[in-house]
């Protein structure tokens, strides 16, 4: 008798998912799904977690405070989408202190460019062009993903995410128009970030082992490598707007494919830092770890005080 | 240290405008009623989305039955007098 | 470079001795907002919870949107060409004219939290009064500014009666930081002698009348906090006028990095 009902939910399911129909907190939906979604949407919230360190690292040296301001306000932004991911996971019934837990043990996992360092200011630009723009290229598709709150939550990410990527340009911009120091800064920042930047798009297709399924759940909507095209795409003509070298000996317009053809990712780095070998693993993860011992008492105060205040109320209200 | 307690979840509400209907936004963490608003002020409004924030704990939220939606919102499907267009209008009557 | 422009008509008719008096005030407000701002920018990425570092960072921007009107007014009031940047990044910690309270460090969350509640209260009443002033760009700016103070100095105030009507923990903390910090508090309502001269020319209120509200906001929300208001501490001041704690020349050394080492370049 389960079983059929099972079946019949199941069918019911697939049937949402195949007429692009939304799945929403309380529909049935097989424990796979919600496991490969909790997985997925708390990933991409530590992700903005731990990505406010490599910046945050340089808005107290911003060089001027039209500056300051804006890479705060980004900084902020990014505070804000984790918060709203964090929120979406909570709709799947994982706890915003669970999840950060996983962080914390190294159990959950999180975008691996933030485990590079910010050398110098340029490092500022080349995030922003380089990595927001990585960035929206995997979050644009998640607008449409099939479940309702990580889809809304999206949506809203990147209408504020817009202006992210833009001054990062700006920056790039600025710099390779300014004096041959700031050139100089300019290219290297992007000679580090680069190859990094085409490694967020994950593994190879055929070394992707969620891939298949999350295609077919339209969580995921189109491949690493295809996006991975896309960006290489996009950005080669940008580089050489402002002046930059790629820095790939192998990268060459190719005609039949209408799309450039360019050398291999370090996949043994990849490996590594996702394995917590890169140069800041260790770092962030103490950071973030440091922020959230030092903050227990501040969250317990305002939870003491609060009872304490409604307790009040409540004898207030008995007399 | 004593065993961490999450602060309650609270669901936010905003109207982005006057006269229109305050619509649900996402949700935050707060101990109390009062940060909950704030901390929706800081998260939600950022990029001057409101001009009134309503929160509520989520666990005071009761919420229709999934399963149950097609004895709650079929029903409603044949009941095609209760809407205007069912009714024929001579076209003489220019305005109704 | 490009030379400022005036487009203020009332401060074209200044004599030189008022514009004078203006620049240094203007000035003083300027590095007062800029180095909270600061210091309140350092706690992004570190705050307790992600709502209060979304809160922090909100106060911060505020901050520094008011600084930068200021650091333009100035500018303009000097008349010599330089601009906000020029203000904020090339001057010496003994050029600084903010008050000691907003350079010292942060410290624990309770430290920046009475750092923020005392010099919130203070800004509050004094923006509340410049909307009034005769010189209509501090007048503007201050209108402007005042909506934000007023929610500083609201999310500020709540946090002091959390923490101290908290645990034991936070209310040891919060003592701690009143021992640490209570002493710079006075300095805010330290007339200058550019400030005195201001207000006998009718530009500036009485900071002894401020003095009272202040101390009225502050004992109510310290009683209903549970702490006592510190009495007969000793006032440490200097800030306005250049002596400086060692604090700020570090700050000054992080924040000016990039103008020192790269003079003249554009970012």
């Amino acid at each position: 008798m389960e079983t059929i009902v099972e079946k019949s939910l199941e069918e019911q399911f697939e049937a949402k998912i195949a007429n692009e129909i939304r799945i929403e907190p309380k529909d049935w939906m097989p424990e796979q799904y919600r496991k490969t979604l909790i997985r997925q949407i708390s990933q991409h919230a530590h992700s903005e977690i731990v990505g406010m360190l490599p910046e945050g690292n340089w808005i107290t040296r911003a060089p001027s405070l039209k500056r300051k301001a804006i890479l705060l306000s980004k900084v902020q932004d990014e505070a804000g989408h984790g918060l709203y991911l964090y929120s979406a996971a909570e709709t799947l019934g994982a706890s915003r202190d669970q999840m950060i837990a996983d962080l914390h043990s190294g159990k959950a996992k999180y975008s691996s460019i933030f485990n590079y360092p910010t050398l110098s200011w340029a490092d500022i630009g080349a995030i922003g062009w380089l990595v927001d723009g990585a960035a929206i290229m995997n979050q644009v598709p998640l607008c449409r993903t099939s479940y309702g709150p990580y889809a809304r939550a999206m949506v809203r990410v990147c209408k504020e995410e817009s202006f992210h990527q833009r001054q990062g340009f700006e920056i790039m911009m600025t710099l390779c128009n300014g004096a041959p120091a700031q050139k100089k800064m300019a290219q290297e920042a992007f000679n580090r970030w680069w190859w990094p930047t085409l490694m967020m798009f994950g593994p190879k297709d055929d070394e992707s082992p969620n891939t298949e399924q999350s295609m077919r759940w339209k969580i995921k909507r189109f491949t690493n490598d295809e996006l991975r095209q896309r960006f290489v795409d996009m950005m080669v003509p940008q580089a050489e707007f402002l002046g930059l070298t790629v820095p790939d000996p192998d990268l060459k317009w190719n005609e039949a494919k209408n799309g450039y053809d360019f050398g291999e990712v370090n996949w043994e780095e990849f490996w590594n830092v996702v394995k917590g070998n890169g140069p800041c693993n260790k770092d962030r993860i103490q950071t973030r770890v440091k922020a959230h011992e030092e903050g227990a008492w501040v969250r317990e105060a305002a939870l003491a005080h609060a009872q304490k205040r409604s307790q009040r109320e409540a004898a207030n209200q008995a007399k | 240290m004593s065993q961490q307690k999450e602060w309650p979840l609270w669901e936010v509400f905003i109207r982005s405008k006057q006269g229109l209907d305050h619509k649900h936004v996402g949700s935050l963490h707060a101990a109390d009623a009062e940060m909950a608003i704030q901390n929706a002020r800081d998260v939600y409004t950022r990029r001057m989305e409101g001009v009134s924030i309503w929160v509520v704990e989520s666990k005071h939220i009761h919420a229709s039955n999934p399963d149950e939606a097609e004895a709650f919102f079929d029903p409603a499907n044949d009941k095609v007098y209760r809407h205007p267009t069912f009714y024929e209008v001579p076209a003489e009557i220019k305005n109704m | 470079m490009e030379l400022a422009h005036t487009t203020n008509t009332a401060a074209q008719n200044y004599s030189p001795e008022l514009r004078e008096l203006l620049f240094q005030y203007t000035l003083q407000l300027a590095d007062t907002s800029l180095i909270l701002g600061h210091r309140l920018s350092e706690w992004c990425g570190h705050g307790p919870i992600l709502e209060q570092d979304l809160a922090m960072a909100n106060i911060s921007l505020d901050l520094l949107g008011e600084t930068r009107s200021l650091y333009q007014y100035a500018a303009e009031l000097e008349g010599q060409g330089r601009t906000e940047d020029d203000l904020a990044y090339l001057r010496e910690a003994v050029e600084y004219r903010n008050p000691l309270l907003v350079e010292q460090p942060n410290g624990d969350f309770a430290d920046t939290i009475l750092r923020q509640f005392l010099f919130d209260g203070f800004h509050y009443l004094l923006l509340k009064k410049l909307q009034n002033c005769s010189d209509q760009r501090l007048a503007a700016i201050a209108t402007k500014s005042f909506k934000e103070a007023s929610y500083h100095l609201k999310w500020s105030s709540e946090w002091v009666i959390r923490l101290g009507d908290g645990t034991e923990e936070s209310k040891r903390r919060i003592e701690k930081a009143l021992d640490r910090l209570w002493r710079y508090s006075g300095e805010l309502f330290q007339m200058t002698p550019v400030e005195q001269e201001l207000h006998k020319a009718g530009f500036l209120p009485d900071y002894a009348q401020l003095k009272q509200q202040w101390d009225e906001h502050v004992a109510k929300v310290f009683a209903e906090a549970t702490l006592e208001v510190p009495q007969n501490v000793f006032m440490q001041l200097g800030g306005k006028t250049g002596m400086h704690t060692e604090h700020l020349g570090y700050l000054l050394a992080e924040l000016q990095y990039l103008q020192r080492a790269y003079p003249g370049l554009e970012w």
